[in-house]
């Protein structure tokens, strides 16, 4: 039995602790620090990244709590205020888009629903279809890229040419078209859950391609170097170099581009819903309510600005953390 | 790489933060140039009245500005409203409205005629005699038969499609004769129903009465067209002028201008007073550009009359009130219920949606009681003879129920076995706000009553295979349909018998989207269509209005109302129910020929 390298034992005589415990630090100083921890400390030095984590850690939580909170404020998404809505005008009585106590962010025009609890639920659907969208993304990037890099000849050529052929579709006129003739029920979803299924599955197929060009070019390096060598000579077989050696070198630019995508993802899902072919009426979309406001930007221009503001957050904070977490992850990367 | 990016990727959410700024500073300075008053009549001052009239000179150039053109300025295909009240610049007819303000201008008068026509063998036949002096843009003489071959191009819809044919439908029921096109008659004369014993007589034949055979012989289909002008499908391009003004260009889609026809004479015309020298009517795609524009005075009208967009609404109702006109238009704004959907089929729900609706906030989503219009009670236009407006309610829509009334919605489910409320589906169009607002409201009030409504949006363009195909409706289970609809011509029958006649229930484009078969209606309007006598008219008109009302199959939103504007340079300015709450455009003048 060898001498334990990390902690000394409880029974060991007190010298012996001692010299243990020499013999860890000498222990750790020679393993050094492992690639995760050495991201986190560099991610923690990066206070603009952090403070993004950490309004991204929020929109997170706000979101999962948007029926807790709005409960908590007595407000419900969907509920008309007719008696807060100036009948001249269908603007919102009183200034700065009708805000009160009640009315944390004022309340919509026409129908005076209350803007805070719908800008809660809002986030919902953005971070729901920004991120399942960006999953979706990964998971067909990823499998799809290593196994083009790894293999190459014609798996690589259609792999590419069908990457190619994405990135030149029309993705927004497509999902318009798809969106307008898909079936009110499917599934087992109704309505609004059609049109989210739909949206995640259009955007995260759309966004593949992506992902798949730099994980292929990552594996195209990463395939000759020594160590794949090695074990392909220890006799590994294909899919163990694949997802035993490759893979695990290939995590850092794929968390990378998915936290990059999932900003994206949110403001293609806010596009949509501003051209009306988002989420159906009553659910809330930050998307839509910008649309609304359109015909409000004069008389109302809150009503525009707090949907956009949090948009403008939510992608700004996702950006900064994942430039963060890209700078953190690469050795290269100087500052 | 890495660090290059990194800083671009700053400076564009950088960029991002100085748009979001940017957007604050120009919403939060909107507005400004306040409205300077150069003589506007104030306003409402030509609703139903007459404005300025006093002050009207000869000459000068009406400029017109619209967000859409017409749909064809052929006299026989054009249907837009505003088209028809535009088309009396340069076409005459039989018998044509009153230059009066409000309800007076919905009444007839003669025009190519000298009088209202002869009517004998029990209201079979009209007889009329023409003016003298009435003339073509090259000076030729208007003849009976012009008028005869203007009526015959009605029948030739495979050539000339989109027009009304209610010519066709009173004159010819079943469809006998071909068109001129296909008429094998040397002059191309061949309609049986019409006689022209002369150049100055016309006589009309009916199988059998209609009381509003006048009205349609005053529409713009009954104008006169001459042969040897005719060029067909494309005689919207250049209609030949039997008015006061003539085509003198016309490039579709960009602008129209219209000048003097000389050769027509005051004498001859009782009707027209053609006051500007010159007519133009630039097509503008931008409506915020136009609304614009026209507050600041560049252009006097719009010609479409659809009123201005919610941003120019706005800036118009503070800065220039004293330039609009908030007429009621023939519209309303409603929610129907085919019978075809279950539970739709049973009274009681109908009247639980219609209890359960918050009408306010209908009437709110519609543009409030100023840019919407007053709550909707009934189904019969006040604008229409025998509509009695807001008196009629017997939902107490607009008093006692107007927040919605849930105890009587809940009730109402329950006398129809859904007392814990059921699953349906609104059917609205995407194109106007409007619309979908109203189906918001309708569905959050529905569901305080345990009514589930999913919102199905589609095309407009797209309603006659939609949901004016009952076999659509039934298949997609739309149980609730929002639509509008405007009279014709300003009786029940150009409003309602699309709507209520079981005759009238198609395939295609169908308008009874209730599919309402009731034999009390349809009898009613039998005997409307055979009743001469305006009073006894004006009953059944609410008789029926109230039988359809007893139906619950209609839950009207708005009695609507147009918030247009009109410029300060306009002179002898009046809307008139004949052209749904439109200004009169045809005795338009302006105070300055400058």
């Amino acid at each position: 039995m060898t001498a334990p390298l990390h902690e000394p034992t409880a029974e060991a005589a007190p010298g012996a602790a001692e010299e243990a415990a020499v013999a860890a630090t000498d222990a750790k100083a020679v393993q050094g620090r492992s690639l995760g921890r050495i991201a986190w400390e560099r991610l923690k030095r990066d206070k603009l990244a952090l403070s993004g984590g950490i309004v991204v850690l929020l929109l997170i939580v706000v979101a999962l709590l948007a029926p807790v909170i709005t409960d908590l404020v007595g407000q419900d998404p969907d509920a008309y205020h007719q008696g807060l809505i100036d009948p001249l005008f269908s603007t919102p009585k009183g200034s700065l888009g009708g805000l009160s106590g009640d009315h944390l962010l004022g309340v919509e025009p026409v129908n005076g629903r209350d803007i805070f609890a719908r800008i809660l639920y809002g986030a919902q659907i953005s971070l729901l279809v920004g991120f399942l969208s960006a999953v979706v993304a990964v998971v067909l990037g990823t499998v799809l890229g290593i196994l083009a890099g790894f293999f190459g000849g014609w798996v690589d050529s259609v792999i590419s040419r069908v990457m190619d052929g994405l990135l030149a579709f029309p993705q927004l006129l497509f999902i318009i078209a798809l969106v307008s003739v898909m079936p009110n029920q499917m599934l087992g979803l109704t309505g609004t859950g059609v049109r989210v299924f739909v949206m995640i599955l259009v955007i995260g197929f759309f966004g593949w391609p992506y992902i798949g060009r730099v994980v292929r070019g990552q594996t195209l390096s990463l395939r000759e170097r020594e160590y794949v060598e090695a074990a392909r000579s220890l006799g590994a077989g294909q899919f163990y170099i694949l997802f035993k050696e490759l893979l695990p070198n290939l995590v850092a630019p794929i968390i990378v581009y998915t936290t990059m995508m999932i900003p994206t993802n949110i403001l293609t899902e806010a596009a949509l819903s501003f051209l009306g072919v988002g989420v159906k009426p009553p659910t809330s979309s930050w998307g839509q309510m910008l649309s609304s406001a359109i015909d409000y930007y004069d008389s109302d221009p809150m009503y525009m600005v707090i949907p956009g503001v949090a948009i403008f957050i939510t992608v700004l904070a996702f950006n900064l953390f994942g430039d963060g977490v890209r700078d953190a992850l690469d050795p290269k990367g100087s500052r | 790489m890495n660090t290059q990016r990194t800083s671009g990727r700053r400076k564009q959410a950088l960029a991002a933060a100085a748009v979001v700024a940017g957007l604050l500073t120009t919403a939060a300075c909107g507005g400004g140039n306040g409205g300077s008053k150069d003589g506007a009549a104030g306003f409402d001052a030509a609703n139903n009245k007459v404005a300025q009239a006093d002050q009207v000179k000869k000459g000068g150039t009406l400029k017109f500005v619209s967000t859409q053109d017409a749909d064809s300025w052929d006299t026989t295909r054009g249907y837009y409203g505003f088209m028809w009240d535009f088309s009396r610049y340069y076409s005459r007819q039989l018998l044509t409205y009153k230059t009066e303000p409000g309800a007076e201008g919905a009444k007839l008068t003669p025009d190519l005629a000298t009088d209202m026509g002869k009517v004998t063998d029990g209201g079979k036949t009209y007889t009329f005699t023409l003016r003298d002096g009435v003339t073509w843009e090259d000076g030729k003489p208007i003849t009976s038969q012009d008028i005869k071959y203007g009526i015959e191009r009605v029948w030739a819809q495979d050539v000339l499609s989109g027009g009304p044919i209610y010519l066709q439908q009173m004159l010819d029921p079943k469809n006998t004769y071909k068109g001129p096109y296909k008429d094998s008659a040397k002059d191309h004369l061949g309609l049986k129903a019409i006689d022209t014993p002369d150049a100055k007589t016309i006589v009309f034949h009916l199988p059998s009465p209609n009381s509003d055979f006048l009205q349609a012989v005053a529409m713009t289909s009954g104008s006169p067209v001459r042969q040897d002008m005719d060029t067909k499908s494309k005689y919207g391009l250049h209609p030949f002028s039997s008015g006061p003004y003539k085509f003198q260009s016309y490039a579709p889609g960009k602008n129209l201008v219209l000048v003097r026809n000389t050769n027509w004479k005051a004498s001859s015309d009782p009707v027209r007073k053609a006051y500007p020298d010159k007519i133009t009517l630039d097509i503008s795609t931008n409506q915020a550009d136009s609304d614009q524009r026209l507050i600041n005075g560049d252009y006097d009208l719009d010609a479409s009359q659809t009123g201005l967009g919610a941003q120019g609404r706005q800036i118009a109702l503070k800065e220039h009130k004293d330039n609009l006109d908030n007429p009621v238009s023939g519209f309303i704004r409603y929610a129907v219920f085919p019978q075809s959907v279950k539970p739709f089929d049973n009274l009681h729900c109908r009247k639980a949606v219609i209890y359960a609706a918050d009408h306010v906030s209908l009437q709110t989503a519609r543009g409030g009681p100023v840019a919407g219009g007053d709550i909707g009670t009934n189904m019969l236009p006040p604008s229409v003879a025998g509509g009695e407006g807001q008196k009629y309610d017997p939902y107490k829509i607009a008093t006692k129920n107007k927040n919605g009334n849930v105890n009587l919605a809940k009730q109402e489910l329950k006398a129809c076995g859904q007392p814990n409320g059921f699953k349906t589906t609104i059917a609205v169009r995407n194109n106007k706000q409007q619309e979908v607002a109203t189906a918001e409201s309708l569905q959050a009030a529905l569901k305080k009553v345990g009514i589930d409504a999913d919102i199905y949006q589609y095309d407009g363009s797209q309603s006659p295979g939609i949901i004016g195909s009952p076999s659509n409706v039934a298949k997609k289970k739309l149980g609730i349909i929002i639509m509008g609809w405007g009279p014709d011509f300003p009786t029940v029958q150009g409003y309602g018998i699309p709507l209520w006649s079981s005759k009238y229930i198609l395939q295609s484009g169908n308008n009874n989207y209730a599919l309402i078969k009731d034999k009390a209606i349809d009898g009613l309007f039998d005997q409307y269509t055979s009743t001469l006598d305006e009073s006894k008219k004006t009953q059944i008109a609410t008789q029926i209005n109230h039988k359809v009302m007893e139906g619950g199959y209609y839950l009207p939103f708005v009695f609507e109302r147009l918030l247009n504007i009109r410029s300060s340079r306009l002179a002898n300015v009046y809307t008139t129910n004949a052209y749904s709450g439109y200004y009169d455009f045809v005795n338009l003048g302006l105070k300055s020929t400058k």
